[in-house]
């Protein structure tokens, strides 16, 4: 084993893929632990459900465009709805530290309360633990969530075929852009505001247009280039986007190119990638750009036979260049 | 300005042909693109992919953080051990490993390192702990040196006793003319760095051109670098040896006397030692005495060995003097990988080695 200490590299990432490979599957599964879903999927006669789970740490705790609670409902709603699941119940369990001021833990949980309320979801059951000053940053939130999956529908990264295309909701970055500029007090980019939103009103009418979709994957920590190399790895293809087509917003750009990152490894909390039939496409788009958080909604690309990198970028001026995995952490360049 | 106008797909092929027509007037070109920030850009624009395979694009010395010696980074390490202090540091520091360990490491293991994007960000920093002691590692060019510059007088002036700076900058000038001085070497022509450029101007490169290079300095944006190519094609095509300032939008012939002034007003010039190339005479900077006590190599008696050994069997050098290819080094994804890197070259993730291991090319 090759890891000997966890730092923040193994957060997202490669970095995180190495902890998962490495140190946590083996610990739970003996031989493989099988696909990776956003959720797992299991039926109990006449019904198929899905469950999922996701912790939440974000500082500062409140940001343009969300906070802590909103986020942690919308994340969890999110992975459930990526696996074509209408949220149903959730868990909230939270960690907080000696100090926090209750008014404001009142705010987070309404925020969270309100995204609840909006998908007719139930906060089923909950754990609280208080711990000593210094030992969480202000507070940590975790929901896990139980949803019923749409009938007629079944979703897998590993369904992604050749000639697919690879639609994308909305321009990139925006979440993870708009922490860093909060966090590094980045003057320059303080304009950004989260897209940090619920998503499965978009994909239960993306779902309803084509219910033949296959695949959809939530571009959150690791960005677009994490979930397109999920999704090609886990199909055995190769998939090929086009810088042109995808949309970054101008203060996700100039902050990137300022800090040199790369906008397809920025997080987003209100994103996500559909993979759908060639002959849906245009009744996909349709169906994506009615609905306010898919108005943006675009091809980026299409699935291809399986290549020596699962994913490739033809970038503005015609070269192509493999899409990496962010390297975990991301950190700003001087170079 | 708009900079979308820099990143033009129309724009981009038309250069491109232009690149086509005039690599069929020249046998092979090796050009050195000297900026780390060019070597990301062209990584990520894939235009290894596009350019014609006589025209052969070199990743010079011009990543700060891969140039730094593994004794620099193993002092800072040992600075971060001590509970009092808080390390401030550049992003990309934080992975870059030492002899044996790297900033990251450090940090899991408890260490207060922070990340800041700017040498001010320290001063804050320190006042807002007046308990402990705060060290920022200086490293970078003659583009970041202003900024530490000014962070060093501010600190000065306003008396602040618990804040230091562990100086390693470097200067590109010197390092282009080491180059140059071998004999050996297979470079034809220089993209120069812009950045670097718009702090010291053209001058200090007509020693560069004059040796027989042609030279041409270079914006980051797309076009700026698909232009700098074309244009240094251009010159060894004609066997024309000149500096052109491709970048003048930002880039003025004298440089920006104010950030130079309050540099050399701080630092004085001495020898450094650049990782896998080693001592280039008068290459880098160190505190002047008037403000020494704000010079944490003396505060703490740490040192960045200039002695150190070079890794055995690393030959970056000859890779960056483009006369070897990087899988030519015999401990190329041996002893030598992105993870446990020997010099600069698979240090910086789009270095000529570190783009060989990852593409295969």
């Amino acid at each position: 084993m090759s890891i000997k200490t966890i730092t923040l590299s193994h957060g997202s990432g490669k970095g995180n893929k190495e902890l998962l490979e490495e140190v946590i599957f083996p610990a739970f599964y003996p031989n493989s632990p099988g696909i990776l879903e956003d959720a797992f999927i299991f039926d109990i006669p006449g019904r198929r459900f899905a469950f999922t789970t996701d912790s939440f740490v974000v500082t500062p705790l409140e940001f343009p465009g969300g906070d802590i609670g909103k986020l942690a409902a919308c994340g969890t709603i999110n992975d459930l709805a990526m696996m074509a699941a209408q949220p149903v119940m959730l868990s909230v369990s939270l960690i907080l530290e000696e100090g926090l001021d209750a008014s404001f833990l009142t705010k987070m949980l309404k925020s969270l309360q309100a995204v609840c309320v909006s998908n007719n979801t139930k906060i089923a059951c909950g754990d609280t633990k208080v711990v000593e000053k210094g030992n969480a940053d202000g507070m940590f939130i975790n929901t896990s969530g139980i949803g019923i999956v749409k009938v007629g529908v079944s979703l897998s990264v590993a369904n992604a075929k050749i000639g697919d295309v690879v639609i994308l909701s909305g321009g990139i970055g925006l979440h993870g852009i708009t922490i860093l500029a909060q966090r590094k007090n980045l003057g320059f980019a303080s304009s950004a505001v989260s897209d940090c939103c619920s998503l499965f009103g978009v994909t239960n009418a993306l779902l309803s247009a084509v219910p033949n979709t296959r695949a959809m994957r939530d571009a959150t920590r690791g960005g677009l280039a994490a979930i397109l190399y999920e999704i090609a790895e886990a199909s055995k293809t190769t998939i090929k986007i086009f810088e042109e087509a995808i949309p970054v917003p101008d203060v996700v750009r100039g902050a990137c190119s300022f800090l040199g990152l790369d906008p397809l490894h920025i997080a987003n909390e209100g994103r996500f990638v559909a993979i759908v039939p060639n002959e849906e496409k245009e009744k996909a788009l349709a169906a994506l750009r009615a609905h306010p958080d898919g108005k943006e909604a675009c091809i980026i690309g299409y699935v291809t036979q399986k290549e020596k990198f699962p994913v490739l970028l033809k970038t503005i001026v015609g070269g192509v260049r493999p899409v990496e995995l962010p390297p975990g952490e991301l950190l700003p360049r001087i170079c | 300005m708009n900079l979308l106008n820099f990143s033009d797909s129309n724009t981009a092929s038309q250069i491109i042909n232009k690149i086509n027509i005039i690599a069929k007037k020249i046998e092979t070109a090796h050009i050195m693109e000297v900026c780390g920030t060019h070597t990301m850009e062209i990584g990520r624009l894939g235009i290894r992919s596009i350019l014609p395979s006589n025209i052969d694009l070199i990743s010079g010395p011009g990543c700060p953080v891969c140039v730094t010696s593994a004794s620099y980074i193993d002092s800072a390490i040992e600075l971060s051990e001590n509970k009092n202090h808080i390390i401030v540091t550049f992003g990309d520091m934080i992975r870059v490993p030492g002899t044996n360990n790297s900033l990251d490491n450090a940090r899991a293991k408890g260490a207060d390192i922070r990340v800041v994007v700017s040498p001010l960000n320290a001063i804050s920093i320190a006042k807002e702990n007046p308990d402990k002691e705060i060290i920022f590692l200086a490293v970078g060019f003659e583009t970041t040196a202003p900024a530490t510059a000014r962070a060093i007088q501010l600190a000065k002036n306003d008396k602040i006793k618990n804040l230091s700076f562990f100086v390693s900058h470097k200067l590109v000038p010197p390092a282009l003319l080491a180059l140059i001085n071998d004999p050996m070497l297979k470079i034809s022509a220089f993209l120069l760095p812009g950045h670097v450029s718009a702090i010291i101007g053209e001058s200090p490169y007509i020693k560069v051109v004059k040796s027989g290079y042609p030279c041409v300095i270079t914006g980051f944006e797309p076009i700026d670098i698909l232009s700098g190519i074309m244009l240094t094609c251009e010159m060894i095509a004609n066997k024309k040896f000149a500096l052109i300032n491709g970048y003048s939008r930002i880039v003025k012939p004298n440089g920006n006397q104010i950030a130079l002034k309050t540099v050399y007003d701080v630092f004085d010039i001495c020898d450094s030692v650049w990782r896998g190339i080693g001592i280039i005479p008068q290459s880098g900077l160190k505190i002047k005495k008037q403000y020494e006590e704000l010079d944490a190599a003396k505060r703490f008696s740490v040192l960045e060995k200039l002695d150190q050994k070079m890794p055995e069997k690393c030959l970056c050098g000859e890779v960056l003097k483009g006369r070897i290819k990087p899988n030519k080094c015999p401990s190329f994804s041996k002893s030598c990988t992105p993870q446990h890197p020997l010099g600069p070259c698979m240090v910086s993730s789009e270095g000529s080695c570190a783009a060989y291991f990852k593409y295969g090319c």
